[in-house]
């Protein structure tokens, strides 16, 4: 196939489908600008390709394309969207159209998109981009991570492994003539195990990727790191004994129980829900939030991160929002509409999943700055509590600040000591103080392996986290050993 | 049943040249939709989308090695890459002796006219569709003076045409419609918020309940949550509405999908005919019932819907499997096979645990210490294990009486002694969607808070 890597989006689009930066400024100037406050035309191609090894067979080898354009004009609090997966001049007119014809019914407020500005970052330009890379090299990495996962231990009886690449190509034009593109690459390998003992069944996965090449799962054996992981998890849980239930102090392990943040503050700190005042952290800037200890940026700027991007969604390069600076609420991440109408600046969180969908603000790589405390001191620290170190998925209700993230390895801490592994577990708290109850933050700052995928308002987008060790003076613990 | 006007010959087309590039078998979906969308804000129309989508998804065969593609783009030069691509790929994948087609002659002959397309009522103006949502947030905010904002609400529309094609010459199709309206208002009061959800969805236009009363329970579902606090840990009797008894329902359902049992990643693995639940739980999954949401005459292999009894009288009767899953069992097919981009899975179609003879409030009533739960939030289910753990909100039960708000608490426990505690099932069973249960109350859970 061609390498799409190589490809400059706007000659791309010209040379595909006959549509060119040019063309797509003159239709949204005579279809949008001067009527509506702002208006920009979306074009992509995606290419995903995923391959999965079940019982050392390959279970599912699949490739799909598509491709389309989306067209919004903002009037107002007004969003008309269109979209179309046919790309050509008439669709795209008769798009604009209907994007129009609901933003034209108010009258414009004056006020004027701020445009893009400042120069896309270059933080993915790989040697070879993933979705290139031959298919009997991957197949025969799958094999391997197969075998390493079944050598790991003889109770190992599933091994699923898979690797997802994908490669989008994206231009934006807007109202205020700013017109870029970007060509994003993305790949995750990914190893769940079951393990069995005596009828007994457990599962483990691990897994990772980011905006890299290929070999980036080959650099110093990380798919056996990532077998190995899945393997020792699932073992692991065979033996675990039910998790405690009720109010405890809970130490989180660095990297991905960063997931932390995304839940109990990330979604609360989106400009749309504090613009509508119907997040639990609207009105609050400037008030304290956290514990001195706590500062975490939103940060779509370090290269290869499975969350970062060269621009963002509506065209504005990513940045570095600090959310919370030593526990006070500093910041919200932004998309132009909410910026717009917040009279703030455009944090470079536009997102959207795909063509098919309007953006609006989103998390790019969410952590926490680290501390001074040494991650085992943390430990020595409590008395009795819970040592979380890994996590699935979790969910939070933005109005009322509830949030939940479920544990899927964590041990007992006894007199400062690691003890036994429990059962996973959904851990619960209060966004606007569980911060609040952070009393120690170690020195070991992590980024995760690369998995993250964030649903809000049924779109999905790549997302990252980090954390260093933290301990938590009292979150609930949703086990059954009462 | 209206001629769908399926653009079957594209997909013949597709498979043909799947077939002249060397593939053994091959069969291919069709989805092409219509969607509209609009959300109302404050009474202020906040977002409108319109849109027009169409995907192929094919699957090849080289003998027993199979691969899928798909495509957004129906141009002839792209659908010839795409059937390209996905030989290349078949061939570079191993022979599965599982993989395959259905036999031609288990194939689907008549397709059923279910009802799910709404041809009959006239398509209003946009306005007329905003004014729905609009109707349905006024109602909200009028119906208490602590109903003081809004996430929004939204009417949707969509229509979609399938069409499923083999190489063997099958070729067959079929049309829906599906409308809907939901609202999500904001109740405050002394400073704390909550927010809540109601929803109307149906085949048809005119089956959608009025605005005005999705609405008002909405707003009713917001106020009951304020003044929520924490509750101490304890281990009492737990009743899930409609709404959260339908996740248990979809956690049966999961662990007795094909696909979860022969990676042996289930909790119900080697179960089948043995007890897995009191006596009183019967699931059924009905894919025939004419308008009904998870409604379709045909599965994604082309195999005809039909009526399975999943669980009956506490009994693990079967499991959910497509041709695929079947054949690695050792079992036949239950025709739930689903398609999607990626290939071939296995879905439910309208999975209804059937009620039973309390009404809710009996049920309430016979608690005398408990926690009456209306939402469920993450995603703490181990499908291996059974093991349940999930953030909760709902009402605390005090003699029999819905006594007070609680939020962040958990509730956990194990599916499978979930199950075998059932000790009551209501009567209050609604199709609203295309999962769903009546409450249900189970004897024993832990609920930890503080």
């Amino acid at each position: 196939m061609e390498d799409l890597a190589r490809v400059r989006p706007d000659k791309f689009f010209a040379d595909r489908f006959n549509v060119t930066p040019s063309l797509m400024e003159r239709l949204l100037g005579s279809n949008l600008v001067g009527r509506v406050d702002d208006a920009d035309i979306y074009l992509e191609y995606r290419v995903n390709e995923e391959l999965v090894l079940e019982e050392n067979v390959v279970k599912k080898a699949s490739r799909h394309v598509s491709q389309g354009a989306g067209v919004r004009a903002l009037s107002e609090t007004r969003t008309g969207y269109a979209h179309t997966d046919d790309i050509s001049l008439a669709n795209l007119e008769e798009a604009a159209r209907q994007a129009r014809a609901i933003a034209d019914r108010a009258t414009t407020s004056g006020t004027l998109a701020v445009p893009g500005r400042g120069a896309a970052h270059d933080l993915y330009t790989l040697s070879e981009t993933p979705i290139v890379t031959a298919l009997e090299r991957k197949l025969t990495l799958l094999r391997k991570v197969d075998a390493a996962a079944r050598a790991a231990d003889p109770r190992v009886s599933q091994v699923i492994a898979s690797v997802s690449s994908e490669e989008v190509v994206m231009l934006i034009a807007t109202a205020s003539g700013w017109t870029i593109g970007d060509v994003r690459p993305l790949t995750r390998l990914n190893v769940t195990v079951i393990a069995e003992e005596n009828g007994k069944r457990e599962i483990g996965s691990w897994g990772g990727g980011g905006r890299v090449p290929f070999d980036f799962f080959l650099e110093g054996e990380r798919w056996q790191h990532f077998a190995a992981e899945a393997a020792r998890q699932a073992i692991l849980k065979l033996h675990a004994i039910d998790a405690p239930a009720g109010a405890m102090t809970v130490v989180l392990g660095p990297g991905w129980p960063g997931i932390l943040l995304h839940e109990a503050i990330g979604h609360g700190l989106e400009g749309d829900f504090n613009r509508k005042g119907v997040s639990a952290f609207a009105g609050r800037l400037g008030q304290k939030v956290a514990s001195e200890l706590v500062t975490v940026v939103d940060d779509g700027t370090i290269p290869n991160r499975r969350g970062s991007l060269n621009v963002d969604d509506e065209g504005t390069p990513t940045g570095r929002t600090v959310l919370i600076e030593n526990g006070i609420l500093t910041g919200y991440m932004q998309d132009r509409l909410n910026s717009r109408l917040m009279g703030m600046t455009a944090t470079g969180n536009g997102r959207r999943e795909s063509y098919a969908h309007p953006p609006m603000p989103r998390m790019t790589n969410t952590f926490m700055l680290a501390g001074q405390d040494d991650p085992a001191d943390i430990l020595r620290s409590v008395g009795r509590g819970l040592y979380a170190v890994a996590f699935g998925g979790g969910q939070v209700d933005i109005t009322s600040g509830k949030f939940v993230f479920s544990a899927s390895e964590a041990y007992l801490i006894e007199n400062g000591q690691v003890g036994a592994p429990v059962k996973g577990a959904t851990l619960i708290g209060n966004g606007p103080d569980a911060l609040t109850h952070v009393s120690r933050v170690g020195h070991d700052l992590q980024m995760d392996e690369g998995v993250g995928t964030c649903g809000k308002e049924g779109q999905s987008v790549p997302v990252g986290v980090g954390l260093p060790t933290i301990r938590i003076d009292g979150m609930t613990v949703g086990g059954t050993q009462v | 049943m209206s001629d769908p006007g399926l653009r079957t010959d594209l997909l013949v087309d597709v498979l043909k040249r799947a077939q002249a590039r060397g593939a053994s078998a091959a069969d291919g979906f069709l989805i092409e939709e219509q969607h509209f969308s609009a959300s109302v804000r404050l009474g202020q129309v906040d977002t409108v989308k319109h849109s027009r989508d169409q995907r192929l998804s094919l699957r090849v065969f080289a003998g027993r090695a199979s691969a899928a593609a798909s495509s957004s783009d129906l141009s002839r030069d792209s659908l010839e890459r795409v059937v390209d691509e996905a030989t290349a790929l078949a061939r570079v994948t191993a022979e599965d002796p599982h993989a395959g087609l259905p036999e031609p002659g288990e194939l689907i002959q008549a397709v059923p006219d279910l009802q799910l397309e709404d041809t009959a009522s006239a398509e209003p103006a946009p306005e007329a569709k905003i004014d729905l949502a609009r109707q349905a947030e006024a109602a909200a905010l009028a119906s208490d003076p602590r109903m003081t904002n809004s996430e929004g609400a939204e009417y949707w529309d969509r229509r979609a045409r399938y069409a499923y094609a083999t190489s063997h010459g099958f070729a067959r199709g079929y049309a829906t419609s599906a409308f809907g309206l939901s609202v999500s208002p904001v109740a405050s009061e002394n400073g704390e918020m909550q927010r809540d959800y109601w929803y109307t969805a149906a085949r048809h236009r005119g089956a959608l309940e009025a605005p005005d009363a999705i609405g008002r329970i909405a707003a009713k579902r917001a106020l009951r949550r304020l003044g929520a606090r924490k509750v101490k840990t304890i281990e009492v009797p737990v009743i899930f509405d409609p709404d959260t008894a339908a996740t248990l329902v979809r956690a049966i359902a999961g662990a007795a999908s094909g696909p979860s049992l022969y990676r042996r990643a289930s909790f119900l693995l080697d179960r089948l005919g043995k007890k897995i639940a009191a006596p009183s739980v019967t699931v059924v999954d009905d894919g025939l019932i004419p308008r009904a949401l998870g409604s379709r005459p045909f599965d994604g292999e082309g195999l005809a819907t039909r009526r399975t009894v999943v669980v009956g009288e506490g009994v693990l009767e079967s499991y959910l499997l497509d041709s695929y899953s079947a054949r690695k069992l050792g079992l036949a097919s239950t025709h739930h096979a689903s398609r999607d981009g990626s290939g071939v899975g296995v879905s439910t179609t309208n999975l209804v645990l059937q009620p039973g003879t309390a009404t809710p409030e009996a049920l309430i009533r016979s608690v005398k210490n408990g926690f009456y739960v209306t939402e469920l939030i993450g995603f703490g289910i181990n499908g291996v294990t059974g093991d349940f753990s999930k953030g909760a909100a709902g009402l605390w039960i005090d003699h029999g009486e819905l006594a007070y708000p609680v939020a962040e608490v958990t509730v956990a426990g194990n599916l499978l002694e979930m199950l075998a505690a059932i000790e009551g099932i209501g009567n209050d069973l609604i199709m609203r969607d295309r999962t769903v249960a009546p409450t249900v109350l189970i004897g024993r859970m832990v609920v930890a808070g503080d």
